[in-house]
């Protein structure tokens, strides 16, 4: 360090000292991650590495759990004095958390410059009755992926456009005896069910709640599942797809045993990994297909923002954690597993480069995704149709009744 | 020294054991109780009396009679095997042949492994799609295709079961082999002067023998079985369409997913009372069994 | 013991082999998927042993650096030792005296029944109030209140153990020592305890071995490197984003160790507690 720098730094510490007085005594955060889908453990240590470089006096402990347990996780932790001050939470939980106060209302600390810059649909993920309860950072749908070698073995010129030509496909694919069930899908007895689901449901034109009532048991909400049980028994789909969570999907599919899949953002370049990927060069990426006459593409709104807790004592540090994370440069360089929230960034050649399907399929995806309910109750009306998706494809009940069963189940 | 001081005495030794257990437990307990007749939340409202309110609702709802004959069938069919097994293993091992000492020494692995550890290992043989079970059967011709053992309800609480009494069975062998070790030599050479046959020498010789330490592993397996919990939690979590959820999964989602943390109290204690009616009929079972034996 | 005839020799050892290849096909196919690299592992038709062993995962679990999936890894081991070790000593030092109290005044044996009894609890039933009390004293997340909350589970069975080890221990030799002009507390240090030995050291290795292995507590009250023990670390390695099955086997593999060590060293020590415990229980 030269003299005039060290001069400079010592009168800057000088200048806020009063302000924040123990300026460089180290404040240690804790950050709960996912360890499921989107940016992988390591990128996030990497992130977290850029951070601390660049604030030497907050440390930031990371933590990784299963999607699964992400969100009791989060609650559970609420009591202990030392827990999280950064937690990633999902779409679906803002009204539950608001409720119950589990994250800090960071309205008054969004800039004007962030409310611009960041993509409008991305802002649904942290909002909740106008107020925004963090950042969002991880802003993510499903797409259809595919085996291009597979396809062009079938002699199938171009990837579906709506769910019934992805069935036909599907079809030749398996009566040509290439692939004995085609499709891969994560219907096990989890969040990652509904999201599948609720991509069939915006395709087919279907409502969750009406006037705060369950409304998915007809119309749309039905078709979606008459769709999932008729591709189940006609032996199209992966019959394992009942017992799959988005892991399992990526690794039939890089292993080669399925010719379609509908997963996140992140499977796109990881397949396209030789290292670990025997698929690498041959994946495919189109928006998640329509319905004829009702929608030209479908998506989930599976993104996901940045909260502090309430029960955090370092919300300045937290918060500007958060900023650093969801910072356009930062996700511009971490871009390969999940797209950013910045609109221009889909803009900048370093994000797009090599990966110009996705971003073309992100584009129509995008803008077209669809939010599953938005109630406090949300874990309990999502059990209830984890529980009935799974009944109606095991054919313990009709997709009617399982539905009509899940709506009374609810909760609401 | 008189009987007071030492009965006074015997107190005090008691004692840091009984803070423990009553700060620790007792205490919860009580709140558990408490918390059953409110509509408390896991985290915000403490809850307002609700009177019987949660029993009536879980009770009349469909769940709980479902979870309850989950949890009945998998407690029964998992302490009947294992005690089966059990005692099957522990008579070979009470003969003589080469390598027992190394295969007694074997039994102790599958008690040992931790039950996560074992619940794990078992979810990867089980993988529909590169387990070692699928591979297994169809290499030798058993199975002509993959099959997703842990998504059908058909067969993932079988397959539960099978995890659960790998690990288990051998604690059994070990509690009845221990206790055949302690069959006097006389007496079994007795029966064989009397000309008795296998099956009668075990059922009026051995047996008796076995009554007693095997009911106490009986009652300890069941009210584990009863409780059961982490091999469901990291293999299945209760699916495919709840045909693995067994009380205490139902009670995790009561209280911790859904947060209402009044009925899941209530729920836990009709789990509690169960296990304790159990466990009394048992205890009066040993009871006749020992009197009897004495 | 009666002749055995060639034919029951030789039923006698099938069997034994069929005994032992149940016992061990789940736990060499553990070992092997540590070992196997990742492409072997989703291979159809399945290798059931590598062509090169792939030693790397115990490196990679075993790492310390800084922020890395080994460091969480070791930190888990490192609680889960803490836990089970002190929980293991404080219910053994509750057992002793407790456990001699109850054999030399069975008039306060009642309380001991009660006290086992606890075992009829399912945690779930203590979960919420432990967890609220716990939050209170700033204990969640903290490898003392797990530890506290352990040692309700491990007291009772080793206050148990040692109740039928005192029981061994004729009352006639403490009396003697008495008569001699020892003092209670002389007699129970010269004489009982030496003699009470091999069963504090089986109750210790029970406690340690049910520490070790307890899961759904640590699952509620821990979230983090300061306290999450290896259970449960292990369950989120197989339930979250580790599409490398070898990892996770790697992880079990080295969870696995410790308490089978423990298991095969002190095998004699542990049956005979078993069944002590079990027959006079």
């Amino acid at each position: 360090m030269n003299r005039f720098f060290g001069r400079t730094l010592l009168s800057a510490t000088l200048l806020t000292a009063p302000l924040s007085l123990p300026a460089f005594a180290e404040t240690q955060i804790n950050a709960l991650f996912m360890a499921q889908a989107a940016y992988s453990e390591a990128d996030v240590r990497a992130m977290t590495e850029a951070f601390t470089k660049a604030n030497p006096d907050i440390k930031v402990n990371l933590e990784f759990v299963p999607y699964e347990g992400l969100h009791d996780k989060t609650v559970l932790a609420q009591g202990a004095g030392n827990a999280y001050d950064v937690v990633l939470f999902d779409v679906i939980w803002p009204a539950e958390f608001a409720a119950n106060n589990v994250l800090v209302d960071v309205t008054s600390k969004i800039t004007d410059e962030m409310k611009a810059g960041v993509l409008p649909g991305a802002w649904t993920t942290v909002k909740y009755d106008e107020k925004f309860y963090g950042m969002p950072w991880i802003l993510d749908t499903k797409y259809l992926f595919y085996n291009k070698e597979i396809l062009e073995k079938a002699g199938i010129a171009n990837p579906p456009k709506t769910w019934e030509e992805l069935a036909a496909d599907a079809k030749i694919i398996k009566d040509k005896g290439i692939l004995a069930s085609p499709i891969a899908w994560s219907w096990a007895q989890a969040e990652a069910a509904i999201c599948d689901y609720t991509t069939l449901v915006s395709a087919f034109g279907g409502d969750f709640l009406k006037d705060g009532k369950p409304a998915f048991q007809s119309g749309g909400g039905l078709d979606a599942l008459k769709y999932m049980v008729d591709s189940y028994t006609s032996g199209i789909t992966n019959p394992n797809s009942k017992e799959f969570l988005e892991e399992d999907v990526r690794k039939v599919f890089e292993n080669g045993d399925a010719a379609f899949a509908l997963n996140w953002t992140y499977m796109y370049n990881m397949a396209n990994d030789p290292k670990d990927s025997k698929v690498a060069g041959k994946v495919g990426v189109v928006p998640a297909p329509g319905v004829a006459g009702k929608s030209e593409a479908s998506a989930v709104n599976g993104s996901m923002g940045l909260g502090i807790t309430t029960a955090s004592k370092h919300q300045d540090e937290a918060w500007k954690y958060i900023v650093f994370m969801t910072s356009q440069a930062t996700q511009n360089a971490y871009a390969k597993l999940s797209l950013p929230i910045w609109a221009s960034s889909y803009e900048d050649p370093a994000v797009t480069e090599g990966q110009e399907e996705l971003i073309a399929a992100a584009k129509t995806g995008l803008a077209v995704m669809y939010p599953r309910p938005t109630t406090p109750k949300y874990q309990e009306i999502s059990v209830a149709l984890q529980q009935a998706i799974q009944e109606a494809l095991l054919g313990q009940s009709s997709p009617e009744d399982a539905l009509k069963t899940a709506a009374e189940n609810s909760g609401l | 020294m008189s009987g007071t001081w030492i009965t006074t005495r015997a107190w005090l030794l008691m004692l840091p054991l009984l803070i423990v257990m009553v700060a620790v437990i007792g205490w919860p307990l009580a709140d558990t109780v408490h918390l059953s007749f409110t509509d408390a939340k896991l985290v915000g409202t403490s809850g307002s009396y609700v009177g019987f309110d949660n029993y009536v609702r879980l009770l009349s709802g469909n769940a709980f009679g479902r979870t309850l004959f989950t949890t009945t069938f998998f407690a029964v069919v998992v302490v009947t095997t294992e005690m089966l097994l059990g005692v099957l293993a522990a008579l070979l091992l009470n003969q003589q042949f080469h390598g027992r000492t190394l295969l007694r020494a074997l039994l102790i692995l599958p008690w040992a492994l931790p039950t996560v550890v074992n619940a794990t290992l078992w979810r990867l043989i089980y993988n529909p799609e590169y387990g070692a079970l699928n591979a297994a059967l169809t290499q030798l011709g058993i199975l002509s295709e993959y099959r997703s053992w842990l998504g059908e309800p058909g067969t993932a609480l079988t397959a539960l079961i099978v995890a659960d009494c790998w690990k288990n069975f051998p604690l059994v062998a070990l509690i009845a082999l221990a206790a055949l070790q302690a069959v006097p030599r006389d007496v079994v050479a007795a029966s064989f002067v009397d000309g008795a046959n296998a099956f009668s020498r075990f059922r009026f010789v051995t047996l008796p023998y076995l009554a007693g330490p095997l009911l106490v592993a009986l009652v300890l397996r069941t009210i584990e079985a009863f409780k059961v919990f982490d091999i469901i939690w990291v293999m299945t979590r209760g699916g495919p369409a709840n045909s693995t959820r067994t009380m205490s999964i139902l009670v995790y989602q009561e209280a911790f997913s859904f947060q209402r943390a009044g009925s899941g109290a209530s729920l836990a204690l009709i789990v509690t009372l169960i296990i304790t009616v159990l466990a009394v009929a048992y205890g009066t079972v040993v009871k006749k069994v020992a009197g009897s034996a004495a | 013991m009666e002749r055995q005839s060639p034919l029951f020799r030789l039923f006698l050892h099938l069997a034994a082999l069929l005994l032992a290849a149940i016992i061990l096909a789940p736990l060499l196919w553990l070992f092997v998927m540590s070992i196997s690299p990742a492409a072997d592992l989703a291979a159809k038709p399945l290798r059931w042993w590598p062509e090169t062993m792939d030693f790397s995962r115990y490196a990679t679990l075993l790492s310390t650096v800084e922020n890395s999936a080994g460091a969480a890894f070791m930190a888990s081991l490192r609680n889960s030792l803490m836990v089970a070790s002190m929980a293991t000593v404080a219910a053994v030092s509750l057992a002793v005296p407790a456990g001699w109290a109850v054999s030399r005044t069975p008039s306060v044996g009642w309380s001991l029944s009660l006290v086992i009894a606890t075992y009829m609890l399912p945690p779930v039933a203590l979960a919420v109030p432990l967890y609220m009390a716990l939050a209170n004293f700033g204990l969640l997340n903290n490898v003392f209140g797990l530890a506290l909350v352990y040692l309700t589970i491990l007291a009772p069975f080793t206050t148990w153990l040692m109740k039928s080890g005192f029981d061994g221990i004729p009352r006639e030799i403490e009396q003697a020592a008495v008569i001699d002009g020892a003092s209670l507390w002389q007699t129970l240090r010269i004489i009982t305890l030496p003699l009470a030995l091999p069963v504090v050291a089986t109750s210790a290795l029970f406690a340690f071995l049910l520490g070790w292995d307890e899961f759904f507590y640590a699952l509620l009250f821990t979230s983090d490197q300061r306290a999450k023990t290896l259970t449960v670390a292990i369950a989120d390695l197989a339930g979250g984003r580790v599409s490398d099955y070898g990892l996770i086997a790697t992880a079990g593999v080295l969870a696995a160790l410790p308490p089978m060590l423990v298991g095969i060293v002190m095998q004699r020590a542990l049956i005979s507690g078993l069944t002590s415990g079990g027959v006079k229980g």
